[in-house]
């Protein structure tokens, strides 16, 4: 088994089976897809419009807040050190765990979306396509949200500053996740143009988010 | 004295204490005659005399991105050349930047209500300057909780070049996207579309108000390089407390 299996194996192990992982992530978007429709009414007609952009924010929210756990585990019992000075890459070792955390993660919040959108009123005939724009939006989340997680893993901060720090940058994602689900339900609006810049925004972040974390893990932790 | 030489801390120290009051002296000169052909410039035939924030608004936009061009730069000298000021210059104009990004923004939403009859639109041009203020907050957050200043200094020198991708969509937000806020009028192919009576205050502000932000920004790296000696001297006198108690 090559040492970049062996690490894509040991981190998704890791977390699903200590603090929860998976499934934590996919209560939470849950919770928080309960909590709109007690703030703004059950009103149907009114879910079902901004469905779309409730399930993305709360998927925006689940990955945001799983993301410390990322860097800060590795950290602590120091075996972030020796991957820093182990054989593969540094921004091979990123994407790697940026991977295993996207499909511990992102993955089941696109997994139970479309049940969700049965909670939202979401036509069904568009839920196909709106857990789509997740698909190939979550990566993006991941792996702009690991250049937060390796700027405030290297400070010693969690908590507030990694939401500080990623949220402004995944602002495009969020736009145009938003307008292809959109696109998806209203007729006459092309789902293409919004959901292949999303798909470009998955694979820029897919190329720079690693590099930008390598970067800052080297220079925060030497 | 060649440049390389402003990378010693001393010199560059020498370097602002004599061109300091001569910046401060232009600005006041630049703001004062800016300022009288500000108020003596024509109203806008449409908007009237609420197009004189204009000459607010439109620099500090421009200031609030140069900030962090700046930003942008020093983090390449922090990262890439080890620059021994580059960090300086860095700390020192993010809260310049924030500021003037602060002034651009409720400039100009006091000048969107009574034109466009609101205070504030999520259009691109507003909402992408709205997120470069966010990311200003974000690198003053960087600095403010680390606990090493080094660390926090090259945390925040990536996080400058990773937010440098907004500048551009700033800039081309609004050709890019059908925007509330106007199109480009100074710096666009063909020239600027902005009549000469109009024209020359703004530019004679703008070259104010850059003025005042390099006057600011060498006193703020001024006042970090002293920070960074009191605190040299504070732990060296911890040091030999130690010492001389063990």
């Amino acid at each position: 088994m090559s040492a970049v299996t062996a690490l894509l194996a040991r981190d998704m192990r890791v977390a699903i089976r200590a603090g929860g992982g998976a499934l934590m992530g996919a209560l939470f978007f849950l919770i928080v897809v309960t909590m709109v429709p007690f703030a703004v009414g059950p009103d149907l007609k009114l879910l079902a419009r901004i469905g779309p952009a409730i399930l993305w924010l709360g998927a925006l929210l689940a990955s945001l807040l799983a993301l410390d756990r990322l860097f800060a585990t590795d950290h602590d019992d120091g075996s972030l050190d020796l991957l820093m000075t182990g054989n593969i890459p540094l921004e091979l070792t990123v994407t790697i765990k940026a991977i295993a955390h996207w499909l511990t993660t992102g993955l089941p919040l696109v997994i139970i979306a479309p049940v969700l959108g049965l909670l939202l009123n979401i036509e069904l005939r568009a839920m196909g396509a709106v857990a789509l724009t997740l698909l190939a939006g979550t990566p993006a989340l991941t792996f702009v949200g690991l250049i937060g997680a390796a700027l405030s893993v290297a400070l010693r901060r969690g908590g507030l500053l990694l939401a500080v720090l990623v949220l402004p940058l995944t602002v495009p994602v969020l736009i145009f996740g938003v307008a292809a689900a959109n696109a998806a339900l209203t007729d006459g609006v092309p789902f293409g143009p919004p959901f292949t810049i999303l798909c470009a925004l998955s694979l820029a972040a897919l190329v720079l988010g690693p590099i930008a974390a390598a970067a800052a893990l080297r220079h925060g932790l030497e | 004295m060649p440049v390389i030489d402003l990378a010693n801390p001393t010199r560059f120290l020498a370097l602002v204490n004599r061109v300091l009051p001569w910046l401060i002296a232009a600005t006041v000169m630049l703001l004062a005659i800016g300022l009288y052909r500000a108020v003596n410039a024509p109203d806008d035939y449409q908007q009237g005399a609420t197009v004189k924030i204009m000459y607010l608004h439109v620099p500090a936009a421009w200031l609030g991105m140069m900030g962090w061009a700046i930003m942008t730069v020093a983090a390449l000298g922090t990262l890439v050349w080890r620059h021994p000021l580059a960090d300086v210059t860095g700390k020192a104009t993010a809260p310049i930047g924030a500021a003037f990004t602060f002034v651009c923004l409720v400039s100009g939403s006091l000048w969107g209500r009574p034109t466009w009859g609101t205070y504030w639109v999520w259009d691109a041009r507003l909402t992408s300057e709205l997120v470069l203020l966010l990311l200003y907050l974000g690198v003053l957050a960087l600095y403010w909780t680390a606990e090493d200043p080094g660390r926090g200094a090259r945390a925040a020198a990536i996080l400058s070049l990773v937010g440098a991708v907004n500048l551009p969509i700033i800039k081309f937000s609004v050709d890019w996207w059908n925007t509330l806020h106007q199109g480009e009028s100074i710096f666009r192919a063909g020239g600027s579309t902005i009549y000469s009576s109009i024209l020359w205050p703004l530019l004679i502000m703008a070259l104010a108000f850059t003025c005042l932000f390099f006057a600011l920004l060498l006193a703020a790296m001024r006042n970090e390089i002293l920070r960074r000696r009191v605190r040299a001297m504070q732990m060296m006198q911890a040091q030999n407390l130690a010492e001389a108690i063990s």
